[in-house]
């Protein structure tokens, strides 16, 4: 898993059978010291409460699909919970 | 399996219930003579480490849903040990 800011939400038009209602997230990829790193991406919402602003972990590849239901369905990124706190070591919270 | 060493941790309560009462950890990728690569992970605990050890990580879907004994999760990676000490073979005495 890795970091990331939600900057934004994306509403697909049409999308594949198992994919309607789950919402659609615009994230950048951050390092571990929340720096953006590389380009946004879309992921979807497994949580379904996450949004603009907040800070993320998402998951890659064919784990992502697994935080939805059904979950045999074709997604790439999937955010798998909400940063409360984030403690790096020798560092300022 | 990656090498690693722990720098922090991060803590959540809206989550994939597979994360309920798991430690999460942000480990650095490290290179065999615990140089940083630059790239992190995080990573669910099960070995119980702490910060500034270094630690074995797996980074393998079907690996940790066997060890998180959840067969939904959407977990890749797992710290599943801690590392005591690393031995490089010097350059002329590998095979």
């Amino acid at each position: 898993m890795r970091l990331g800011k939600v900057i934004g939400t994306v509403v697909p038009a049409t999308v594949y059978e198992g994919l309607t209602g789950v919402p659609m997230l615009w994230v950048q990829p951050l390092s571990k010291h929340r720096e953006p790193e590389g380009c946004p991406i879309v992921c979807a919402d497994g949580t379904r409460m996450a949004g603009p602003g907040e800070l993320i972990y998402y998951e890659s590849s064919r784990e992502a699909a697994l935080t939805l239901d059904p979950w045999y369905v074709p997604v790439d990124d999937a955010v798998v919970g909400i940063v409360d706190s984030l403690r790096i070591e020798g560092e300022a919270p | 399996m990656i090498l690693g060493t722990v720098v922090g941790d991060i803590t959540s309560t809206i989550n994939h219930p597979s994360c309920d009462g798991r430690k999460l950890l942000i480990v650095d990728k490290i290179t065999p003579d615990r140089r940083p690569t630059g790239d992190y992970l995080i990573a669910i605990d099960i070995a119980d480490a702490g910060a500034g050890e270094t630690v074995l990580m797996i980074d393998e879907g079907n690996s940790a849903r066997q060890i998180l004994r959840a067969a939904n999760a959407p977990i890749r990676s797992v710290i599943v040990g801690i590392v005591d000490d690393i031995r490089v073979a010097p350059e002329g005495e590998r095979p």
